[in-house]
């Protein structure tokens, strides 16, 4: 393919067709550098809807990326179900005490209204007005958080645990409440013009709880709630493992996988051939501290390891890269992306 | 105590099987002491359990019903302020500067599993954290975190009570020390858990040194 006639979009659908495009597409999916490439505070970018579409063009235009993420932040979902947001200047905006305080509040949640939920309308606002900005050129990518996973926010996890373990009525409540929210909020931001929505759903991975369990309820509940969702999903696992529940995951009907750093990209890539396009799997924390060496050597690495045969998109391991990485880092992978990404990878092959 | 014993606990917490865990703990002779069956059984077990977790084949919610489920079985036999819990240093745990109580209550539930004592702060910001470490006249501090912006005041933390001349030594733990394994010593901690098992390890060996 000619490098310079093929969009984003080509370029990520053709990977996800488990072809190989003409270079391996790159996801940034940051969110808090948007506030610093337009100078606010990061309470401020998020509040008007226009900030973050700025945001998200000038990175996009300035590390020549293929994706806009027009995630804002986790707890956003939390403020819809009437709790507390609490914002720092250095990260991203966290949730503060629990929204569920007490087993027997669960019965009273209630389904957010997800368009008459102001919070909820700026992201819907951010992501029509990309649209209108990137048109079918560039993927945007959308955010749900997987009903099984919200709990950990909704009420902490020790508790979410607790309830798993001891209180299956109420459990299987909060699930069905959860995955009426999930499908609003996804459907509502595949309406205002996302093109795909990363599911995310780190309490399916194997990290934090067994196959057992992620088979009789993360699995059901990705399941079916996917195959409501009105466009193309990925599944993010935001850093936990899910080696052994590969196929699971394929099973759910989800083209993609975001991975974890601490996978062996060799064994995630070989179990995901023609299931799954892997998603991953820089390491976040740690790109902190790297050099413009470090980052290019990581890039080569992961290239080597998930890039042949298509079906690979690099991106961070999170699904949010930390507000510390430097500038300077994040065009250092850019840069590694575009020199070592482009295909046929032959150099892969002497590694 | 025999291995058995051992891999029979394990196998009870794993299986989150409160009564076959309870009957193994009442059918311990009776030359055998509430310490003892912590020291000899119960964390062997934790640490099999913490082990398998860092290895990838076990999972946190694994981790985290084990660590309660001894928790209420040796407070049952050997109460907080029993004489027998461990002779120790002051130690106190907290989460700073942010909500997520997770790696906090499984490393408090290791640790009064195994025969220690803590004081539970919650959750504290920098100065507050400070003062209370002071007035306490705490030897060992662990801190908890999830968010790394959490993680990195943890410096301020350090600084603020080297400035009034309290000697504490900190341990760490939480996702981003995880993620980043020389995180722990840009943040200047004494030393950093892995995961909640880790934890006895450490405090002993810091004992060690402060011997």
């Amino acid at each position: 393919m000619n490098q310079t006639s093929v969009t984003s979009m080509q370029r990520v659908l053709t990977t996800l067709g488990h072809r190989e495009p003409d270079q391996v597409p790159f996801f940034l999916l940051a969110t808090l550098h948007g506030a610093k490439e337009v100078g606010l505070p990061i309470k401020t970018y998020f509040s008007d809807p226009d900030n973050v579409v700025e945001g998200q063009m000038r990175l996009l235009a300035k590390y020549r990326h293929d994706c806009i993420y027009s995630f804002f932040y986790a707890p956003v979902e939390i403020a819809a179900f009437g709790g507390e947001v609490i914002f720092m200047d250095d990260g991203p905006p966290n949730s503060g005490e629990p929204v569920i305080k007490k087993a027997g509040d669960i019965k009273n949640l209630a389904v957010p209204d997800v368009k008459n939920t102001p919070c909820l309308e700026k992201v819907l606002t951010a992501t029509h007005r990309l649209k209108e900005r990137v048109k079918d050129t560039v993927p945007i990518i959308g955010v749900v958080m997987s009903p099984f996973s919200l709990p950990v926010m909704q009420m902490g996890f020790d508790r979410y645990f607790d309830l798993m373990f001891d209180k299956p009525d109420l459990f299987a409540h909060l699930m069905q409440v959860n995955q009426a929210f999930c499908l609003a909020w996804a459907n509502a931001q595949l309406a205002a013009g996302a093109t795909a929505i990363c599911y995310f759903d780190p309490i399916s991975s194997t990290t934090i709880t067994t196959r057992d369990m992620y088979l009789k309820i993360g699995f059901k509940i990705a399941k079916q709630t996917l195959a409501k969702i009105n466009g193309p999903t990925a599944t993010h696992m935001a850093s936990g493992r899910c080696l052994p529940i590969i196929d699971d995951i394929a099973a759910t009907g989800t083209a993609a996988v975001g991975v974890s750093c601490h996978e062996n990209m060799t064994l995630i890539k070989n179990a995901c051939r023609d299931k799954l396009a892997v998603i991953g799997n820089l390491n976040g924390i740690e790109m902190c501290r790297w050099s413009s060496e470090d980052a290019e050597n990581h890039v080569k690495e992961v290239i080597t390891k998930a890039g042949p045969g298509g079906g690979f998109i690099l991106s961070d391991n999170h699904g949010e890269i930390p507000f510390q990485v430097p500038d300077e880092v994040l065009m250092a992978i850019s840069e590694a992306v575009h020199e070592w990404g482009r295909y046929p990878l032959n150099w892969t092959a002497d590694k | 105590m025999t291995d058995k014993t051992v891999d029979a606990f394990t196998r009870a917490l794993l299986d989150v099987d409160r009564l076959a865990a309870k009957q193994i703990l009442q059918k311990r002779g009776h030359d055998t002491s509430p310490i003892k069956f912590a020291e000899d059984v119960v964390l062997p077990a934790l640490e099999r359990i913490g082990a398998g977790w860092q290895a990838g084949t076990l999972a946190l919610s694994q981790v985290y019903m084990a660590g309660r489920i001894c928790e209420d079985l040796i407070d049952q036999i050997l109460p907080p302020e029993d004489p027998d819990r461990k002779n120790q240093p002051k130690m106190a745990i907290c989460i700073l500067s942010d909500h997520h109580k997770l790696g906090k209550i499984m490393v408090y539930s290791f640790l009064r599993a195994s025969g220690f004592d803590l004081a539970d702060y919650g959750v504290m910001e920098v100065d507050d954290l400070v003062g209370q470490v002071k007035k306490d006249k705490i030897d060992i501090l662990l801190i908890s975190v999830l968010m790394l912006p959490s993680a990195l005041k943890i410096k301020a933390v350090k600084q603020k009570l080297a400035r009034l001349g309290c000697d504490v030594k900190l341990i760490v733990g939480g996702a981003p020390f995880r993620f980043d394994d020389q995180l722990w010593k840009t943040v200047g901690a004494d030393a950093m858990c892995r995961d909640a098992s880790d934890a006895v390890a450490v405090i002993e060996k810091i004992m060690e040194g402060m011997a």
